[in-house]
């Protein structure tokens, strides 16, 4: 493994039990035998339908959720954690290292606490500052790298507004200088013109304080737009990994390439023109057998409803897991 | 076509501890029998309270204007003035009858104690005379419609028994089966995956052509609406910004605010452009700007007309209209 890896995860599974009782236990994998890489300052992206795992599986690599099989190891060249085994000091000192952006920015701050309350208290609670004094200056400091008006920090979060809010728990992630970042559907719950706002103030974040960010989304066009490398989700597993424009240019595995096609264009004479996925994302109790894609995929032969494929390289940073990616791409004209 | 619902300098304020609030400020529209309408904007800008208007259903500190008049061509009712409804009886016209309204949220507009079937049988007994045999027949068959597997045993389950993409789907087969003139969808795919909205999207079409219904489609995403309308209004801070054909406003839009929300969108064809927010945020309607609603933030502001005169709906063709001081011949000098 190369230094410049900040996150890697190898056979990562996620399982919750089910049912109590010692004869009633079901084991549910929200995420299943997941390896991936994030590069030191990237923007990793994450995408796939509710129910496949990319926040079960962010917030494992948080180590906020049980990691029942394999591995995550996070290393930033001061530190080296193995986050399976991780407790104690050391899970305290990762707390400072990696944090979390919610989704919903109306319901991710305390209405009884002012702004710099909020901003402040990852610092309090850590104990990272000496005093008073210390912790206004960082609450300031980083207020100032959101764009946040500094009058505004004796308010409450009722008199801001969506975006403005984002923007507070965008400050508050970012307060005890983590260096890795998970920021779930932070933009999901935005107009479309603040959205931009915010992403455009998270990149900036990103290039002038070097963070590593993992971004879950489910809008691929959002995705597009931000992200270094994508990785899909289908019910817990990785389906298709690869650097941004090489997937959007040129998606293999078929799931990849409905969720394109269900993007609705900006064209109003480009109407129902795509290939479109019929019915829904099988429950995680219930998994089909074979490629877990098969119940919804146009292209399924008999072997894909027997035996599972494997995540294949196929080159250039860009995996894939479907028996017949390589046909298909032969059959579609370039 | 003939006209089916008129809407005429609506005005409402709602009656609030810190005073008169104005929500919509003279909108006026109408709509054609089988028409689909997208109506456009960001949180705060007055759609949903416009819609809901439509069938007299804004809470009671709602206060209309004088002038404000709403006109729902029904052929059982023949017209039908929708604000000066009074009696409960009478709204029944509007509210189910005539007009229905899906919801964004499915989960939070079934009742979570009562079967999906029985929630479809009690209003269609309220609104017409069948037998509850009846009504249980044509609730299965409108489930079955909407793609609904299995609909005699999902018809006997409760909401949280089904799945995001269902529940709506069951909300759109609730919502169908009394046969109405006009559907209100409001956000109707804002929660759900895209390949679901995908499906969402297909199946709304697939019934107006059906029941050759008007549909007024609330959405803040334009992809949505260059998929689905036929003509679009962008709202902005209660006011009809401008309105024209979803071909005419998607490629060639004449208002700043509309250019704005177009810009401010991801695409996919071009993942170098960068994207543009609209700058700042959507004004507090306590605090309405003066002159144009929009100066605060445009990128066209001109000075003092813009601060200080209301402009004018500027008509572009016949069926195009954009309120802006850009666009008026004696303004500009052009």
């Amino acid at each position: 493994m190369t230094d410049d890896i900040l996150i890697s995860a190898r056979d990562l599974t996620v399982g919750y039990q089910i049912g109590k009782g010692i004869f009633n236990k079901t084991i549910l994998n929200a995420v299943n035998g997941v390896s991936l890489d994030i590069e030191r300052g990237s923007f990793f992206g994450l995408v796939g339908e509710s129910g496949s795992g990319k926040t079960t599986l962010g917030r494992a690599l948080l180590k906020a959720a049980p990691i029942t099989g394999g591995h995550a190891r996070y290393a930033d060249g001061e530190v080296d954690y193995d986050l399976s085994t991780l407790d104690g000091a050391a899970l305290k000192d990762y707390r400072k290292r990696a944090q979390l952006i919610f989704q919903d920015p109306y319901a991710a701050l305390s209405p009884r606490m002012t702004v710099r309350d909020i901003i402040a208290e990852p610092l309090e609670v850590m104990g990272l500052t000496k005093g008073r004094a210390e912790t206004d200056e960082r609450v300031r400091e980083i207020a100032a790298k959101c764009r946040l008006n500094l009058e505004h920090l004796r308010r409450f979060p009722h008199a801001f507004s969506g975006g403005q809010r984002q923007r507070i728990s965008i400050a508050r992630a970012l307060v005890a200088g983590p260096q890795f970042i998970v920021a779930d559907e932070s933009v999901a719950a935005l107009d479309v013109s603040i959205q931009a706002d915010v992403l455009n103030l998270l990149k900036q974040l990103q290039a002038d304080l070097g963070l590593t960010f993992l971004f879950i989304s489910h809008d691929l066009s959002v995705v597009a737009h931000t992200c270094d490398h994508v990785a899909v989700m289908y019910l817990g597993r990785l389906v298709e990994t690869a650097p941004t424009r090489k997937l959007f240019a040129a998606p293999r595995h078929p799931y990849t390439k409905a969720l394109f096609s269900a993007i609705p264009s900006l064209d109003p004479d480009d109407r129902g023109s795509a290939q479109k996925l019929t019915g829904e994302i099988p429950s995680p109790l219930n998994q089909p057998s074979g490629c877990k894609f098969h119940t919804r995929c146009p292209n399924a032969i008999d072997r894909c409803r027997s035996e599972e494929p494997s995540l294949e390289n196929t080159g250039d940073g860009h995996s894939v897991s479907c028996h017949r990616w390589r046909e298909l791409l032969e059959a579609v004209p370039a | 076509m003939t006209s089916l619902i008129d809407v005429k300098n609506l005005t409402l304020r709602f009656r609030t501890d810190e005073g008169l609030v104005k929500a919509v400020d003279d909108v006026s529209f109408s709509l054609k029998k089988g028409e689909v309408m997208g109506l456009v904007g960001e949180s705060g800008s007055g759609k949903s309270v416009t819609a809901k208007a439509l069938m007299h259903l804004n809470a009671r500190n709602a206060v209309y204007d004088e002038g404000s008049k709403i006109t729902l061509h029904t052929d059982d009712h023949g017209e039908v003035d929708v604000l000066s409804l009074k009696r409960p009886a009478d709204m029944k016209i509007v509210r189910g009858g005539a007009i229905s309204m899906i919801f964004q949220e499915p989960m939070a507009s079934f009742a979570p104690a009562i079967t999906i079937g029985s929630q479809m049988i009690e209003q269609l007994m309220l609104h017409s005379d069948m037998s509850k045999a009846q009504a249980r027949a044509l609730s299965i068959e409108m489930l079955d419609r909407v793609g609904i597997s299995d609909p005699a045993k999902r018809i006997d389950q409760f909401a949280f028994e089904l799945s995001g993409g269902m529940r709506q789907r069951a909300m759109i087969a609730m919502a169908l089966s009394t046969k109405p003139k006009l559907l209100i969808a409001d956000e109707p795919t804002t929660a759900l995956d895209v390949t679901i909205q995908a499906q969402v999207i297909d199946l709304m079409k697939d019934l107006v052509n059906e029941f050759h219904m008007g549909i007024i489609f609330i959405t803040h995403d334009l992809g949505v609406v260059a998929q689905t309308a036929d003509k679009v209004c962008v709202m902005y801070l209660g006011r009809v910004v401008e309105e024209g054909p979803v071909r005419e406003v998607i490629r060639n839009p004449k208002h700043p605010y509309t250019r704005g929300l177009i810009a401010a969108l991801p695409q996919l064809d071009d993942l170098d452009a960068p994207l543009v927010p609209v700058p700042g945020d959507i004004p507090s309607p306590l605090e309405r700007p003066s002159g144009c609603v929009f100066h605060t933030r445009c990128q066209e502001f001109m000075g003092d007309m813009c601060k200080t005169r209301l402009p004018q709906d500027i008509w572009i063709d016949p069926d195009h209209r954009v309120a802006c001081h850009l666009h008026d011949p004696k303004e500009t000098g052009k």
